[in-house]
């Protein structure tokens, strides 16, 4: 084939820009296909708040109910539970519980709930999303010096019976507090605060 | 580009002269020339092709009676286990290809690491090969949700939590790979997709590129001598045989003695006691309980010991993700003289046999309850199967090597 007369620079450069123009099309239409794996409107939609009836709860007692597809727990802490609590702190990662994100603000306190006796957290373990699973009993198979709290079976994630994570352990912040207000003395909405935020 | 023919005869000469029958048979078959050493170890490559088409044949069948729906799946499997006719044969056979499918390739990768196979000129088999590892780890976890138990249910929860340990995008990503805010039905329907259709065509590109890079430089042998390098005066390795008939044959053999071993399992322990079916997963999944003692199947168990020996969310991920990157390296770690253990000194024998050991502890600890003596074990073991890797460099140099002949070690038989 005769080359003569061909500018060279100008087809390389009709070459590039075409296949810059293509290149971008082609990042533009995998915009739909990755945003189609998103969470649809429905799966957004089913993080409906979800009520509990607590009266039926004796001292020590936990409850599992279900929001947005996560087990929340309901846990009715005993008189020694709450003392206990204070000792626990120095072996705990956030005894304080600075991080903003695991809970909400009115419930940033030792107890981490609104009312003392009754914990309210999402039963999901921070490290890896298994459930984790209720020890009450003192002692145990947990060592000589457990006081009471949760057992992630999973990777051995351990909590306070405040949903405060242990230190030494794979979990790296406290349970989650959902939001949540009492409606009534034994009624609680978990999944909304008083002020209606979700 | 061939010459048209015009002499050509009978349906192969017509073809021929279309597309390159021929040709492709030749190069790749009757021609292909393979060292005439070649041992036991070299079963397993012809063995994972045919676990290949196993999965994908049963799949297939799997798919006709499957239901991809949270509220359907789970009874659509036993319901292919007790109302479809033959439905339990093909079920267990996949779930058994699974297994299988894991041990042939450990086999065969183990042969690699025997012989210095990923040695140059073979990097890039090595490279395709780890893609293919990589992508059948995929295609077996997201065919593990499928059946929709407990333990489908709750490994996918942890794996998938996995991604949210990144920094800043973590949460973000692994929302958008279950595409809810849990494992869901979402969840379930994408990875069928990802399962049947788009893992399936990836992998069988792999294998081809695999065979093509092979057939490019010629297989490695248990001597690590290059074959290539004595030919005779047609330009034919003099220790080359060619692989139709004479490996084809051979494979024959190893196919049967394998479907021996398949179908035992097929039939007497399609369970395994547990190993290749959890227990676990005969329970429907219950997205608010946790089974007690969650663990991914046993090909998984040395990552996720790696996982867990680590006290930190991220860098655990970190670890167990280096565990596989460090094998993509191999080729480049590896600074010894000679390729194949016949001709390593002790150093290289001693630290395989203890990257043996520590693989095999990994994937028992990964298996167990966390006490804090397995921990302890687990972080040891841990440290073991990375310093294989990190020190190589230096001990593959040190390693006093014996001298390697020019032409393989071969006795008539």
């Amino acid at each position: 084939m005769a080359n003569e007369g061909v500018d060279l620079k100008r087809r390389r450069f009709l070459t590039a820009a075409t296949t810059v123009v293509g290149g971008v099309g082609a990042v533009y239409l995998a915009v739909p296909f990755v945003a189609s794996m998103q969470p649809s409107a429905r799966a957004k939609a089913a993080g409906a708040p979800v009520e509990a009836d607590i009266s039926k709860l004796e001292p020590g007692q936990m409850m599992t109910v279900e929001w947005r597809g996560v087990p929340v727990w309901i846990v009715r802490r005993t008189e020694q539970n709450l003392n206990d609590l204070p000792a626990m702190n120095s072996q705990l990662r956030d005894p304080d519980s600075e991080n903003p994100d695991q809970q909400p603000d009115y419930c940033k306190n030792i107890n981490r709930s609104i009312k003392a006796e009754y914990l309210i957290a999402v039963g999901i373990c921070t490290h890896l999303g298994c459930s984790p699973s209720y020890h009450p009993e003192m002692g145990g198979e947990l060592g000589a010096d457990w006081k009471g709290g949760f057992f992630c079976p999973c990777h051995g994630s351990r909590f306070d019976l405040s949903g405060r994570v242990f230190q030494g352990v794979p979990a790296p912040t406290n349970l989650r507090v959902p939001p949540h207000h009492y409606l009534t003395e034994s009624r609680v909405l978990v999944g909304l605060d008083e002020k209606g935020a979700a | 580009m061939g010459e048209f023919n015009p002499n050509a005869k009978g349906l192969l000469g017509w073809i021929d002269n279309r597309f390159p029958l021929s040709k492709m048979w030749n190069e790749h078959l009757a021609q292909y020339y393979a060292p005439k050493n070649f041992n036991f170890w070299y079963f397993f490559g012809s063995l994972a092709l045919l676990v290949l088409v196993n999965q994908i044949l049963t799949g297939i069948w799997l798919t006709m009676h499957y239901k991809t729906d949270g509220a359907l799946a789970f009874a659509s499997v036993e319901y292919i286990m007790r109302d479809v006719d033959w439905g339990w044969l093909i079920r267990y056979m996949h779930s058994t290809g699974a297994s299988a499918f894991f041990v042939v390739v450990y086999l065969h990768m183990f042969r690699g690491l025997m012989y210095g196979s990923y040695r140059q000129p073979r990097e890039l088999i090595w490279i395709f090969g780890m893609i293919i590892y990589v992508a059948l780890m995929a295609e077996a976890f997201m065919g593990y949700l499928l059946p929709w138990g407990q333990m489908s249910y709750w490994g996918a929860q942890v794996i998938i939590s996995l991604f949210g340990a990144i920094p800043y995008v973590g949460d973000a990503l692994s929302e958008w790979i279950r595409g809810d805010f849990v494992v869901s039905d979402a969840t379930l329907n994408r990875f069928f997709a990802f399962h049947v259709i788009a893992v399936p065509i990836v992998l069988l590109g792999l294998v081809v590129a695999h065979i093509i890079a092979l057939h490019e430089v010629g297989s490695n042998n248990p001597d690590g001598v290059e074959i290539k390098k004595n030919k005779d005066e047609n330009g034919i390795p003099v220790d080359g045989i060619p692989f139709h008939p004479y490996y084809s044959v051979k494979d024959i053999v190893g196919v049967g003695v394998f479907l021996f071993f398949f179908a035992l399992i097929i039939f007497y322990a399609p369970e395994m006691g547990g190993w290749f079916l959890e227990k676990d997963n005969f329970v429907p999944a219950d997205p608010l309980t946790t089974p007690p003692n969650i663990v991914p199947l046993w090909y998984f168990t040395p990552f996720y010991a790696i996982l867990r020996a680590v006290p930190d969310k991220f860098l655990g991920v970190v670890a167990m993700g280096a565990a596989i990157v460090v094998l993509f390296l191999l080729p480049w770690l590896d600074r010894s003289p000679v390729k194949s253990i016949r001709y390593r000194g002790w150093i290289y024998k001693i630290a395989l046999a203890i990257f043996v050991v520590s693989f095999i502890a990994l994937g028992y600890i990964g298996t167990q309850h966390p006490t804090p003596t397995l921990t302890m074990l687990g972080r040891t073991f841990s440290a073991l199967y990375f310093a294989f890797f990190l020190l190589m460099p230096w001990y593959t140099k040190l390693d006093k090597t014996k001298p390697v002949p020019d032409r393989v070690t071969f006795k008539k038989h």
